[in-house]
C-alpha cells in the first residue's frame, strides 16, 4: 500500500532499463519500496538493471514485455498483478527516433508512434484496469514537453507524446474517484541514453531530478508534473506564440 | 488488450455498489471500496459472507487518522447503521448497546441517569466498535486504563459468518481489543459505566515553563486527578522548548455547583460552531500563523487556577465544536504522530521533542500525557510511560524522513506508535514495537484462514 506521502511499497516499471525509471526506483527504494518488477524486452541490460536495484535491498523481478506487441500485454502484465498489489506503475518506455531519417522512412516513423502512443494506450489500459480492481495505485506516465506543441525539429516524436499525453489525461479523468491516481510527467531535455550525443537544450536536467519531482508529485497527488518546474511557465508562453513566429524559433 | 477493459473504465453509469473513495480523518491515501451499511445483524452477516476476493473491514465514524478503516478494492462495512441502546442497568451502571453507536449518543442517553462513559478520547464522535477496535485511551488512562478494561463482553461476527459472545480474559477478547477490526465485526458490547453527580467538570489549570518542568509536575501530582493532560507548544524553541499548559480535573460533585445550575445538574450541553469550509487554501497553516496561535494560547492560559467549572465538551472535546476541522489542513491532508515511551525513557522523549522543534513543524498544540498500567490487548497501544501526539500537515517538506527518524528513537527506547493514528510507519519496525504481533497473526490465521478481514493498514504493515 501507499503511505500518507504517496510512497509505494511495490513498483512496476514498463521499460525496465529506462534511466529515468531506474533513478526513480532508486529513490523510492530508499524510502518505502520493497518489491520491483522490471518489464522490458529481455536483454543483459534488463538483468543488470535488476541486479543494481537488488543491491539496494529490493526484491526485484524481470518480466518480458514489448510495447510493440500489444496482444501480449494482458498476459504479461496480468502475471505481475496476480502476484500481489502493485502500488505504482511507471510507464517509461519510449523511443526518440531519428526525425530526419523517419521523415524519409515512414515505416520507421510508425514505429515511433506505435511504441510511444499505441503501445502506451494498450499497456496503460491494461494497467489501469488492474489498478482499478485493486482499488488503489498510481499510474505515472512519462510524457514530454515535446508533446506540448509540435516542433519542426521533432514532430514525429512530439506528436506521439502529444497523443500519449492526451490519452493519459483522459484516463486520469476516467479514473477520478476510483482510488487510482494518474500522474502525467513532462520532462524537458533529460541527460540519458535516449539523448546521448544530442546537443543539450536549455533547462536540461537529469534522471535524478525527474525522480525527485515524481516523489513530490506522489506526495501531492499531482495530476501534472513539469521537470524542471519552470518549464510550466515557459511552455505556457510558448503555447501562445503565433504559428509564423513559432516556426522560425530555433527550437 | 481486450474490449471490456476499455468499457470498465469508460462506464459512466454507476451501479449502486460502485466503489467510492475512502480515507481516514487525516485525508491522506484515498482508496476505493464498496461501502455497505448494514441495518440489521443479518445484513451484516450477509455482507461478511459476500464481501468477495478483497475482503472487508468494519468502519465506525472514520476518526482513525490513517488507513485502518479503509479496504482498497474490497468492502467497507459502515457500522453506524446499527446504533441502538438495548439495555441500561441504571443501578449497576452497565449498558448493552450496538457497536455502531457513538460515544456522543451514549453521553446524551446516560448522563441524565447519572452515568458517564468510562473512557472518552479527544472527540465524542467515535463508535463503541472503534473504541474497542483501537482500544482507545482518554485523559484518565493513568487511573482507568484503556476502553477495553471497562468492556465486560461483546458479540463478534467472525469470518465464517457466525456470531460469538466474547468475554474478558479470553484470547479472542485480547486479540480484538486493539485488533483494528481484523478479528471480525463487533456487533454489540456490554460496557461498565462511571457514576457522576453532575455534567460539569471541575478543572485545575497551570502552566509549565518547559518540558522538564512539565514532566516534573505530571509525575508529582497526576495521581491526585482522575483526568490529566498537557497541551505542549512544539514551535517554542530554546529554553521554552516544551512549554505547556496542564489541565487536570474530575467530574464536579453536586455541592461544587452554584445554586442556579443545581436544579438540572446532569444536563448535557453541546454547542456546534460553523463547519470549516470544504476548500481552504494550502499553506493557511504556516509556521507563522500556527506559531502565533500557540503563543496567544499559552499567554491566555492562567498561570494557575483551581476548581473552574467547565462543560464536558470544553474539557474533553474542544475540537468537536468545529465540525470537519480536519479540512483546515487542505487537500494534502495531515498526519498525526503519536507514540509512547516507557518511564525511565525521558531522555528519548527529550530527544524527540528537540527533533520536532528543530524541524519547525507547524503543529498546533501537541498533547503529552502519562499513561498508567497497560491492558492485555495484544495490539493495544498504551504502556506505562509518556505519550505524545501531534498533527502535522502531510505536505511539510522532509516530514517522511523526520518521522522515520523518530520511529527509530521510539523503537530504540522500547516504545511504539499508535496504529489508530498511523499512516506511514516503516513495516519492519512493527514487530519490535508490538511484541505480541506473532500471537495476533497466528490467531488470525486460525480464525480467518481465507483472510476475509483485511484493511489498507493490514496490507501496508502486514498485520
Ligand atoms: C479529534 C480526535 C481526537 C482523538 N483523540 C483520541 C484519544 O484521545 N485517544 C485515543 O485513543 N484515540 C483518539 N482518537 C482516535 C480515535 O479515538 C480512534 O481512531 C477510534 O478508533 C475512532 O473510532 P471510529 O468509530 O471513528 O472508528 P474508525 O476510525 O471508523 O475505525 C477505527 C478502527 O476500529 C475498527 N472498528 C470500527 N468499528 C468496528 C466494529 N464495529 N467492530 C470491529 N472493529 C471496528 C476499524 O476496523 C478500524 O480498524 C482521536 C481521533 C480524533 C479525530
Ligand atoms: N531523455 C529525455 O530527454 C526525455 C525527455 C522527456 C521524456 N522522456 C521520456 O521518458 C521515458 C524514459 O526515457 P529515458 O530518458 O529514461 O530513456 P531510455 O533510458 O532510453 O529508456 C527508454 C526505455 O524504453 C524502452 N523501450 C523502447 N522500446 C521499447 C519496446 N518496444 N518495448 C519495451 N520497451 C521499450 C527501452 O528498453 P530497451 O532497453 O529494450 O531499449 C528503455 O527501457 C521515455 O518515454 C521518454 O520518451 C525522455
Amino acid at each position: 500500500m501507499k503511505d500518507a506521502f504517496g510512497l509505494p511499497q511495490s513498483l512496476l516499471i514498463l521499460g525496465g532499463t529506462s534511466e529515468i525509471a531506474l533513478a526513480t526506483a532508486r529513490r523510492l527504494i530508499a524510502r518505502r519500496t520493497r518489491t520491483v518488477w522490471l518489464a522490458g524486452r529481455p536483454s543483459p541490460a534488463l538483468e543488470e538493471s535488476a541486479e543494481q536495484l537488488r543491491g539496494l535491498g529490493a526484491d526485484v523481478h524481470t518480466v518480458a514485455f514489448d510495447a510493440l506487441d500489444p496482444d501480449a500485454h494482458e498476459a504479461a502484465l496480468g502475471k505481475v498483478f496476480a502476484e500481489g498489489d502493485v502500488d505504482m506503475v511507471l510507464l517509461a518506455f519510449g523511443i526518440l527516433g531519428d526525425q530526419a531519417n523517419d521523415e524519409r522512412e515512414p515505416a520507421a516513423a510508425v514505429r515511433v508512434a506505435q511504441t510511444n502512443y499505441t503501445g502506451a494506450v494498450s499497456a496503460g489500459l491494461v494497467s489501469a484496469r488492474a489498478l482499478q480492481t485493486q482499488g488503489h495505485g498510481s499510474l505515472v506516465v512519462l510524457s514530454s514537453v515535446a508533446g506540448e506543441r509540435a516542433r519542426r525539429a521533432n514532430f514525429i516524436y512530439g506528436s506521439s507524446k502529444a497523443g500519449l499525453d492526451a490519452f493519459a489525461q483522459g484516463l486520469g479523468d476516467a479514473l477520478y474517484g476510483t482510488g487510482v491516481h494518474v500522474m502525467v510527467v513532462r520532462p524537458g531535455f533529460v541527460r540519458s541514453k535516449m539523448t546521448a550525443g544530442l546537443p543539450e537544450a536549455p533547462l536540461a536536467t537529469t534522471p535524478e531530478a525527474v525522480a525527485t519531482a515524481v516523489e513530490l508529485g506522489l506526495r501531492r497527488r499531482s495530476e501534472t508534473v513539469w521537470v524542471p518546474g519552470t518549464l510550466r511557465v515557459v511552455m505556457s508562453a510558448l503555447r501562445h506564440v503565433p504559428r509564423g513566429l513559432f516556426r522560425r524559433l530555433p527550437l | 488488450m481486450s474490449a471490456d477493459a476499455a468499457q470498465d473504465i469508460a462506464s459512466a453509469t454507476a451501479p449502486a455498489s460502485l466503489p467510492v473513495p475512502v480515507t481516514g480523518w487525516g485525508r491522506t491515501a484515498p482508496t476505493a471500496a464498496r461501502l455497505i451499511r448494514p441495518g440489521t445483524y443479518e445484513e451484516a452477516v450477509t455482507a461478511v459472507r459476500e464481501c468477495g476476493a478483497r475482503g472487508g473491514i468494519p468502519r465506525g465514524l472514520g476518526r482513525a487518522y490513517g488507513d485502518a478503516a479503509q479496504n482498497a478494492g474490497g468492502a467497507v462495512l459502515d457500522m453506524t447503521g446499527l446504533d441502538r441502546v438495548h439495555a441500561i442497568d441504571a443501578a449497576g451502571g452497565t449498558v448493552l448497546c450496538d457497536a455502531g453507536i457513538s460515544l456522543h449518543r451514549l453521553m446524551e442517553v446516560l448522563l441524565p441517569l447519572g452515568w458517564f462513559v468510562p473512557v472518552t478520547p479527544g472527540t465524542r464522535y467515535v463508535t463503541v466498535g472503534g473504541a474497542i477496535g483501537a482500544d482507545i485511551h482518554g485523559k484518565n488512562h493513568h487511573v482507568s486504563g484503556s476502553f477495553s478494561r471497562h468492556v465486560l463482553s461483546f458479540e463478534l461476527l467472525t469470518a465464517d459468518g457466525s456470531i460469538r459472545t466474547v468475554s474478558r480474559g479470553t484470547p479472542l477478547f485480547d486479540a480484538t481489543a486493539g485488533g483494528m477490526g481484523l478479528t471480525g465485526v463487533i456487533l454489540t458490547a456490554t460496557v461498565q459505566l462511571l457514576p457522576v453527580e453532575t455534567s460539569l467538570m471541575s478543572v485545575d489549570t497551570e502552566r509549565a515553563t518547559d518540558l522538564d518542568d512539565l514532566m516534573a509536575r505530571l509525575t508529582a501530582t497526576d495521581h491526585h486527578y482522575r483526568y490529566s493532560v498537557a497541551w505542549i507548544d512544539l514551535l517554542a524553541r530554546g529554553a521554552a522548548t516544551g512549554r505547556a499548559v496542564l489541565t487536570r480535573g474530575d467530574h464536579a460533585p453536586l455541592d461544587a455547583l452554584p445554586a442556579s445550575t443545581r436544579r438540572a445538574p446532569l444536563e448535557f450541553q453541546t454547542r456546534r460552531l460553523l463547519a470549516a469550509p470544504a476548500f481552504l487554501p494550502e499553506g493557511l497553516l504556516s509556521r507563522t500563523t500556527v506559531g502565533l496561535f500557540n503563543e496567544l494560547w499559552y499567554r491566555r492560559a492562567p498561570r494557575a487556577r483551581t476548581g473552574q467549572l467547565q462543560r464536558i465538551p470544553t474539557f474533553f472535546h474542544p475540537l468537536d465544536g468545529v465540525p470537519h476541522w480536519n479540512r483546515v489542513y487542505g487537500r494534502g491532508g495531515f498526519v498525526q504522530y503519536q507514540f509512547v515511551v516507557g518511564h525511565g525513557q525521558e531522555d528519548a522523549l527529550r530527544r524527540i521533542v528537540r527533533r520536532i522543534s528543530e524541524h519547525r513543524c507547524p503543529s498546533f498544540l501537541a498533547v503529552l500525557k502519562r499513561f498508567g498500567e497497560a491492558d492485555p490487548g495484544w495490539l493495544s497501544f498504551p504502556v506505562p510511560g509518556w505519550t505524545l501526539a501531534l498533527d502535522i500537515p502531510a505536505g511539510l517538506p522532509g516530514l517522511g524522513a523526520l518521522l522515520d527518524r523518530l520511529d527509530e528513537d521510539v523503537a530504540e527506547a522500547g516504545g511504539r506508535v499508535y496504529l489508530a493514528k498511523d499512516s506511514r510507519l516503516r513495516p519492519e519496525l512493527l514487530a519490535a514495537m508490538y511484541p505480541r504481533l506473532d500471537d495476533f497473526r497466528t490467531l488470525r490465521a486460525e480464525l480467518d484462514p481465507r483472510g476475509v478481514f483485511v484493511s489498507d493498514l493490514a496490507r501496508r504493515l502486514t498485520l
